[in-house]
């Protein structure tokens, strides 16, 4: 219990100090560096008490139920394994916090560093102890996203920023792979447990999902670990601070990946296809990334591309996956991380004190500082594998699991050729490294002299170095009882205890071991000028830049596509835009019927009318001349437009709908008034467009007849075949049983809008009402176009007078016909309730006797007598519909329920006098607000127009 | 035959509209939608059958045999139908003046297209 308690306050800690941290002052580097090192000290003793439960086998556990109601719990473990490698990212943290005080600047903001330096300890702790694979996911995210902020410490400069965000996406695509990988992988295992998951390792090979899984999982393990093809977000993150590159890219972020490739061996491991897939990876960045980093020029790229060699390296031991390649896993990760932190930190003293980190100015440096580069000399050793070295041992380890036979396969068979290969690589750069910055003549034109660095910037490099050596030296008596208790951890299995040596006899890995030396040392000596002056690449491969590649992917993924996709879709283009709303709709209707729709055995068939054909060759007519018209001849489209109308509505009237022909008509009326009204305000078009005869425009139109024609075609062809099926029994039924009972009325289609559907009418008025004070509104602020302001023919007096003349008759009887329409709309919405006419018709015919008045006379004389207010005849309506609807709470029913009687009247008889009347007067009266309003407005505006003009005009006279 | 000739006047109505709502020009996008609510129209209205001399007013009273009479309910869709038609034709008409004042084209995307 207590363990699961520390291990818990081990998880905490790093948080811990990142909010101290981040609320010091931001110049107060030591007072952050304190308390950081002494949170993180508490946690290393803390894992030495943890030692002990370990040793013995056991594995500590810790839960805090977060929401148990569905299963949420946080949950830690700790095992052998996860002891070592975060024993090492917690020593290698207090290094780099001591380091980091010394190199950083004093203008640096200091909470900023110290917080996300915590934060990202904290996330790595959190991964490795995860007890739950997708907890595990959460902290692995959180370590790429605090790494971006950690690369773009120094978020002035260019490459910085680039770096970071290269490396975000990188290891952020890779980690969204991972869950994917996980979810998969919890739903084969039936829990997200990692104990009940490590057990579940004969399921998930046997399940048809393993390759996708395995896949998924490699992507997130191999862009977090730098494998090729996806390493080159790593030479990139070195424009962060080097503390950071010391700690994240050699030491602990990057080792994430192979520490989940060794953590899951147990379960996607031992196939043939992890094999080639872990094992060729590994190998081939492990002798890519060494041949690369030879021909580096800067310190940092080359410690970098070492980096991802030593990756490869130890990736393809854990894609080998025996004992021992695991056990030679985990004791190069600690190797690597001690010496190559070690290194990094050289690197950054000299960087820091000698102003550059290009090997081609740097020379000489032994004689300006003897012990840094002493301790750099052994540290590389270190890293070319040089015996009596922690590097020697464990390369030799990986020489001797690669010498091994494992499978026969031709991969297996050159992994001892590919080893020594790669080997001669490392002993080269090492050699290059070390010669070229320390020793040869003294160095000339640097920016500034370099000297020894303060003392305590150099003790965590002595401090490594030491430790590269006691471990090189005496290798089983420090590492190798951890080393094996990790190496059962990981496989979950107990192994023969493997003692670590440093001498085994001359055998094949040792002569490996020299060959690598001998060669290393020869490339060095015959071709070390011409590396030196050469381009920052190897021959022929520097062209070809995986950087340069992803960032024209990432140009085309985040500027050309979407900018294409808004070009061709965005909404500053109409066009494109319906025409893929009418192509999905045929595409809809086409899926929606496909096969579905034959023709019914018995078709329906009423005898052709010849008249009906001739009404609708003459209707087809009209709609397909108003197509052809509307660009240049408007006014005959419109004429067309309603002759298409008429005939529309004629159909009506013929097919038992007399309430559509009614309402049909009047609408069309109306609206021709409305479009007539609108012609005055577009642009003359007497010539062609220039651009319609060009070809572009001639395909552009083909194109668009051949998707009119299969939208016309398609709708023909199901209204056909539905027309032709019987009708089946359906609501329309019961409205027609129950109209008169129910409704009190005998016109069904009356007595649905106003009484059973009478709430979709309320919708639709309140609609209305919404348009015709959104066109009242659009219409206050309009400012027409220059050219429609000029004044029209009928406005000039003379011809004013004449057209007057012209339109006396007709202007005459159209006033006479006021009273006329005002009857008839009384008449259409009386019958309403038992024949044809209603609140609509009514509605509208008394618009129509206004629009007469208007069309008469001109808009000031028609205003000089009648006044309406449209606006209170909407508001009027919608609250006599709304009222009626309450109305029928009084009595205790629902909303809009309505009461029918008959009422008899004198003279006229009887007379229907269902509530359902009031509410149909209510939209009557919100008819007519609405109609008169949107056409007042409309017609308004040319006497706005005059008036601009006369005021515009009268400083004119008044000068004259 | 008749349903024949109903079918080509809603395909011709549609396609004629369709052709006009993909054109340039807003007075062409105006009238073709237009025609287009009068094909949706009959095509709605359609779904109840074609019925000759049998508008849906019930004599008082009595038991009704329902097949007698045209279905009302596409009708009373097909009304509510065409008054929001016009409210909307109504609605574009402004749009289509005050774009044409504000950018001074009456193309559809309120600038002319590049050659």
């Amino acid at each position: 219990m207590m363990e699961g308690n520390l291990l818990l306050v081990l998880v905490a800690l790093p948080f811990l100090a990142a909010v101290v941290a981040s609320t010091v002052s931001s110049r107060a580097h030591n007072a952050a560096a304190w308390s950081s090192g002494l949170l993180l000290a508490a946690g290393l003793g803390i894992l030495w008490v943890l030692r002990a439960p370990l040793e013995s086998g056991q594995v500590v556990r810790a839960t805090v139920r977060w929401v148990p109601s569905v299963g949420l719990d946080l949950s830690f473990r700790m095992d052998a394994f996860v002891w070592l490698f975060a024993t090492l990212v917690f020593a290698i943290a207090i290094l780099v916090l001591i380091y980091a005080r010394y190199y950083l600047a004093k203008s640096d903001p200091v909470p900023r560093f110290h917080g996300f330096l915590m934060l990202f300890t904290g996330a790595m702790v959190g991964m490795l102890t995860s007890g739950n694979i997708l907890m595990l996911v959460v902290f692995w995210e959180l370590t790429s996203l605090v790494s971006f902020l950690l690369i773009g410490y120094w978020h002035q400069g260019q490459a910085a920023r680039d770096g970071a965000r290269m490396a975000l996406i990188v290891t952020g695509i890779g980690g969204l792979c991972l869950l994917l990988a996980m979810l998969i992988l919890g739903q084969i295992a039936g829990s997200y447990d990692l104990d009940r998951v490590l057990a579940a390792g004969d399921a998930v090979r046997e399940h048809p999902f393993y390759p996708l899984v395995l896949v998924l999982f490699l992507l997130g393990c191999f862009t977090k670990s730098a494998q090729m093809p996806f390493h080159f977000w790593l030479p990139g993150a070195m424009a962060a601070p080097t503390p950071v590159s010391a700690f994240l890219h050699s030491a602990t972020m990057v080792k994430a990946g192979v520490f989940l490739l060794i953590r899951f061996t147990p379960v996607l491991g031992e196939t043939q296809l992890w094999f080639f897939l872990v094992t060729g990876t590994g190998m081939a960045t492990l002798v890519l990334g060494s041949m690369i980093a030879l021909f580096r020029h800067d310190l940092k790229g080359l410690l970098a591309y070492s980096t991802i060699s030593h990756l490869g390296l130890i990736t393809a031991l854990a894609g080998i996956g025996s004992p021992g390649a695991i056990l030679a896993a985990i004791f190069h990760i600690v190797n690597h991380a001690v010496f190559k932190a070690s290194l990094f930190m050289a690197a950054g003293i000299i960087d820091h004190e000698s102003g550059t980190r290009d090997m081609r100015r740097l020379s000489g440096l032994m004689r300006l500082m003897p012990v840094t580069g002493s301790l750099a000399i052994v540290a590389s050793a270190a890293m070319a594998g040089v015996p009596l070295l922690n590097g020697f041992i464990s390369k030799e380890m990986f020489f001797a699991e690669a010498a091994d036979w494992h499978n026969g396969t031709w991969l297996d068979n050159s992994l001892p050729w590919l080893a020594t290969l790669a080997g001669v690589f490392a002993v080269a750069y090492s050699v290059r490294f070390i010669t070229s910055v320390f020793f040869g003549p003294p160095p000339v034109d640097l920016p500034k002299t370099p000297h020894e660095p303060p003392a305590w910037m150099r003790r965590p490099v002595e401090f490594l170095v030491l430790a590269c050596l006691v471990i090189g030296m005496l290798p089983g008596v420090t590492l190798g009882p951890a080393l094996n208790l990790a190496a059962e951890a990981a496989l979950v299995r107990d192994l023969p205890y493997k003692d670590i040596a440093v001498w085994h006899g001359i055998n094949l890995p040792l002569v490996m071991s020299l060959v690598a030396l001998a060669g290393g040392v020869a490339i060095m000596a015959a071709f070390g000028a011409r590396i030196a002056q050469g381009p920052e690449g190897p021959p022929l491969l520097h062209r070809w830049r995986a950087q340069r590649l992803f960032e024209r992917v990432l140009l085309l993924a985040t500027w050309r596509a979407p900018r294409f996709l808004h070009r061709s879709f965005g909404t500053e283009r109409l066009q494109p835009q319906l025409r893929l709303v009418v192509l999905l709709a045929i595409a809809a209707g086409a899926a929606g019927v496909w096969q579905g729709l034959s023709q019914a055995p018995q078709p329906l068939g009423n005898p052709l009318n010849p008249a009906f054909a001739a009404m609708w060759v003459a209707g087809g007519a009209c709609a397909v001349g108003a197509a052809w018209m509307a660009k240049y001849h408007r006014f005959a489209a419109l004429v067309l437009l309603g002759g298409a109308g008429l005939v529309t509505c004629l159909t009506f009237a013929w097919l038992s709908a007399p309430d559509l022909a009614v309402t049909q008509l009047l609408v069309e009326i109306v609206t021709t008034a409305l479009l007539l009204l609108g012609l005055r305000w577009l642009p003359k078009r007497k010539e062609e467009i220039l651009g319609d005869r060009l070809l572009k425009a001639k395909l552009r139109r083909a194109r668009d007849l051949v998707i009119a024609v299969a939208g016309g075609a398609g709708l023909a062809a199901i209204a056909y075949v539905i027309l032709t099926q019987p009708l089946i029994p359906n609501v329309g039924d019961w409205f027609l049983r129950n109209a008169y009972q129910e409704g009190g009325g005998t016109n069904v289609v009356n007595v649905i809008l106003v009484d059973f559907r009478a709430f979709d009418t309320f919708g639709e008025i309140t609609v209305l009402a919404i348009v015709g004070i959104t066109v009242y509104a659009l219409l206050r602020r309009f400012r027409p176009a220059p050219e429609s302001e000029e004044p029209t023919v009928a406005e000039n007096a003379v011809e004013a007078a004449r057209m007057a003349d012209a339109l006396l008759v007709p202007a005459v009887i159209m006033r006479w016909m006021f009273p006329v329409l005002l009857t008839v709309a009384a008449y259409l919405f009386v019958r309403g309730h038992d024949l044809p006419g209603g609140g609509f018709s009514a509605g509208v015919t008394l618009s129509i006797a206004f629009l007469l008045q208007y069309l008469a006379h001109d808009v000031r004389w028609v205003e000089s007598r009648l006044t309406v207010l449209p606006i209170r005849w909407m508001g009027i309506g919608l609250l006599i519909a709304g009222v009626t609807g309450l109305g029928a709470f009084v009595f205790g029913y629902p909303f809009l329920t309505a009461h029918a009687q008959y009422v008899a009247l004198p003279l006229i008889g009887e007379v229907p006098a269902a509530t359902a009347l009031i509410f149909d007067a209510g939209v009557f009266a919100l008819v007519v607000g609405a109609t008169i309003l949107m056409l007042i407005a409309i017609a308004h505006q040319s006497l706005r127009i005059a008036r601009q003009r006369e005021r515009d005009a009268a400083p004119d006279r008044e000068a004259a | 035959m008749m349903e024949l000739v109903l079918s080509l006047a809603i395909g011709v109505l549609a396609a004629s509209g369709i052709w006009l709502i993909l054109r340039p020009r807003t007075f062409q996008v105006i009238v073709g939608l237009c025609l287009l609510s009068y094909a949706v129209n009959l095509f709605i209205f359609s779904m109840g059958r074609l019925t000759l001399g049998a508008p849906p007013i019930m004599p008082r009273g009595g038991p009704i045999d329902p097949t007698a009479f045209a279905d009302p309910v596409p009708q009373a869709l097909v009304l509510t139908a065409i008054v929001i038609s016009f409210a909307t034709t109504a609605l574009f008409l402004v749009v289509l003046i005050a774009s044409r004042g504000l950018t001074g084209t009456d193309h559809v995307d309120g600038q002319e297209r590049e050659p």
